[in-house]
């Protein structure tokens, strides 16, 4: 398979302004920490964590909308953080994102149609007309209907809008599109009328998406790969449903068996692996590995060394010093 | 046996300068001493209503409300809805208690966490400061939060979420009520926090013997934790059933769209997910007919006609829809 994207060691780490009178060190949130991982052509890359664990910040890092702390972004074989402006922005029109909050992305005094003919009146030269025609080619893609161009975004449900925000990141034909959490807002049967559509439009254009979540059952649902991320790092990469199969991190086993089952009989018999605690702050994490002071597998090592990511089997990776050695589940039931 | 509340022909109007919307339209069901029933519905189909209406929770100037909700703990059963708001208070919070979503926005943000707690136990139970002290950091204990001599002290705003749902938590089991009325307390939690705020709500259940109602939108959660679901929808309870039936075969469209929208994780090969077609109907109309009639693939004549009466479908099982799932035809009525 091809690689479209290769991330690189990227690090982002956001400072905390100082006041004038503090003298002490400012502290600083490691939001992604030395993060590497590749995204290949037409697949589905899902990316689940906990609120706060910087799934947004890498999702943005990709796009360049962040300036990364060190590591880069690579694009085919363009370094997108050694592009200079007039480049970068010639290069936007490959890339997209589609955000959770479908109303504040979408500008509140422009009708549909405006709102998508804008990535082409920016990027192309195309004429009124040819951008009329794709315009509706556009709102028939997505599902809406043609008079729906000349309404304003609160004219319509949560589902509809995420459809025109899709339509708009369609405009200019992108090799890839970053999906920001795009159904965690909306309700269960219209979660479904979206992810559909994202589904076939992959089948249609070939896009290749990174899908962010936080639901996992969904994402199982839409990716082929799914990297778990938990305070900043990966922890665990692989194939969805071998993934689901074998989960060698204890924090995916414990994300995976809190999945709910649609099934009373099996659902009765599931037994959750319940974490104690919380997330720690960011500004201070934990030392050795980051999960330790949460994981029911944790031995002395865990606090002072910080495991290696590392590919056990093909495809693969895994951080945690025993990884396939001890299991969540048989720890914390007895 | 006999119900602890029983509810029948609860409607619950809004007048606005828009006109009436009509959020609660003939809800009825029973729940009987120690069982767990589930609320399932997306945003806006009446289930936090139906509870803020039996609660006498409603602004009075703008909700009208009709109907009649039953409270049968003693001898002589009280109808909650024509109480006035002196006479409810002896019910509200010692005999039926209620957990909201937003755990922040529900908590007093200048009194500490624990004068909270002691708040309900001096109005209901007539404590005494030292008494209800003392209780109070029992029940923190109880609810699992460490050092509850010392949090007792704190402030909402020093909680994380996690923790605040469980003070809410302390604060609405702080008088043992019979009913416990938990409205989608985890829908704004992480994950992980999701599962420990569920078990524990569960555990609380068990040891204390309460009848808790459960409103959720999640499909999922409900098969495990219920003994009987009711499915609303534009604020009518749609098909009430045991939970295994629920799940073996739902008997109205809604619900067999609603699971068919929930991804099977354990299913070999991706299918496609069911998605229902359209958006909920706006609740301005009066209701004429059945209100899942534009998006119901089974629709036929008499669904627009008018609005289908509850059909016996097997033991405590019912379903408002006039097309029999199981036989694919029409109903009779008797």
């Amino acid at each position: 398979m091809d690689k479209l994207i290769r991330i690189e060691n990227i690090c982002k780490h956001f400072d905390f302004k100082r006041s004038f009178l503090n003298l002490t060190k400012a502290p600083v949130v490691k939001a992604v920490d030395d993060v590497s991982f590749e995204i290949y052509k037409n697949e589905t890359l899902g990316l689940v964590g906990e609120s706060g664990c910087g799934k947004s910040t890498l999702g943005r890092l990709i796009l360049r909308l962040y300036e990364p702390t060190s590591g880069s972004v690579f694009y085919e074989d363009t370094n997108i953080n050694l592009l200079k402006p007039e480049e970068l922005r010639r290069f936007r029109t490959r890339m997209q994102i589609v955000f959770q909050d479908s109303y504040s992305s979408l500008n509140p005094r422009h009708v549909v149609g405006e709102i998508i003919a804008e990535p082409m009146t920016i990027h192309t030269d195309m004429t009124r007309r040819e951008i009329r025609e794709r315009i509706f080619e556009l709102i028939n893609l997505v599902g809406l209907k043609p008079n729906h161009a000349t309404r304003f975004p609160h004219e319509f449900s949560g589902g509809q809008r995420q459809r025109i925000n899709i339509a708009r990141t369609l405009a200019l034909y992108p090799d890839f599109i970053v999906c920001d959490e795009p159904i965690s807002a909306l309700d269960v049967s219209i979660q479904a009328q979206v992810v559909n559509l994202l589904q076939d439009l992959q089948n249609k254009l070939g896009i290749t998406y990174l899908f962010i979540a936080h639901d996992l059952s969904m994402v199982q649902h839409i990716s082929d790969r799914i990297a778990v991320m938990y305070l900043g790092k990966i922890v665990e990469l692989a194939g969805g449903e071998y993934l689901f199969k074998n989960p060698l991190h204890p924090y995916t086993q414990s994300l995976i068996s809190a999945i709910p089952v649609p099934d009373p009989k099996r659902e009765r018999l599931r037994k959750p692996i319940i974490l104690e605690g919380e997330v720690p702050s960011p500004v201070n994490p934990p030392s050795g590995c980051v999960f330790h002071t949460r994981c029911p597998v944790a031995g002395e090592i865990c606090s002072q060394d910080r495991p290696e990511y590392l590919e056990i089997s093909s495809g693969h990776f895994v951080a945690c010093h025993y990884a396939g050695v001890r299991k969540a589940s048989e720890i914390a039931h007895i | 046996m006999k119900p602890i509340l029983s509810v029948k022909q609860l409607n619950t109007r809004f007048e606005t300068f828009d006109g009436n919307v009509y959020a609660v339209n003939d809800v009825n069901f029973e729940l009987m001493a120690g069982e767990t029933l589930a609320v399932v519905g997306e945003s806006g189909s009446g289930k936090s209503v139906t509870m803020l209406s039996i609660l006498g929770l409603l602004p009075i100037s703008t909700a009208r409300v009709s109907g009649h909700a039953f409270f049968n703990k003693n001898v002589k059963a009280v109808d909650l809805i024509v109480l006035p708001a002196n006479a409810l208070n002896r019910y509200r919070g010692k005999h039926i208690s209620i957990i909201f979503q937003d755990a922040l926005r529900s908590l007093n943000p200048v009194q500490t966490v624990g004068e909270q707690i002691s708040e309900s136990l001096m109005t209901h139970l007539g404590y005494g400061k030292r008494k209800s002290y003392r209780r109070a950091v029992e029940l923190l204990e109880m609810v699992g939060i460490s050092q509850p001599d010392k949090r007792y002290y704190s402030y909402p705003h020093m909680f994380s979420g996690g923790m605040r749902q469980r003070a809410m938590i302390a604060i609405a089991i702080s008088c043992s009520p019979d009913i416990l009325i938990a409205d989608e307390p985890t829908t704004a939690l992480d994950v992980t926090i999701q599962t420990q705020i569920t078990e524990l709500i569960r555990r609380l259940q068990r040891e204390m013997g309460m009848t808790v109602i459960w409103i959720t939108h999640d499909l999922g959660v409900v098969a495990g934790i219920a003994d009987r679901v009711m499915v609303m929808y534009a604020g009518t309870g749609v098909e009430i059933s045991p939970v295994d039936q629920l799940y073996e075969s739902p008997q109205h469209p809604y619900t067999e769209g609603l699971l068919g929208a929930i991804p099977n994780i354990s299913a070999t090969g991706k299918k496609r997910l069911v998605s229902i077609v359209g958006a909920p109907p706006d609740l301005f109309q009066e209701p004429a007919h059945c209100q899942f009639a534009w998006r119901c693939p089974y629709v036929f004549e008499k669904c627009w006609k008018r609005i289908p009466p509850n059909f016996k479908i097997g033991e405590g099982h019912l379903s408002k829809c006039f097309y029999d799932l199981k036989l694919k035809q029409p109903r009779t009525e008797v």
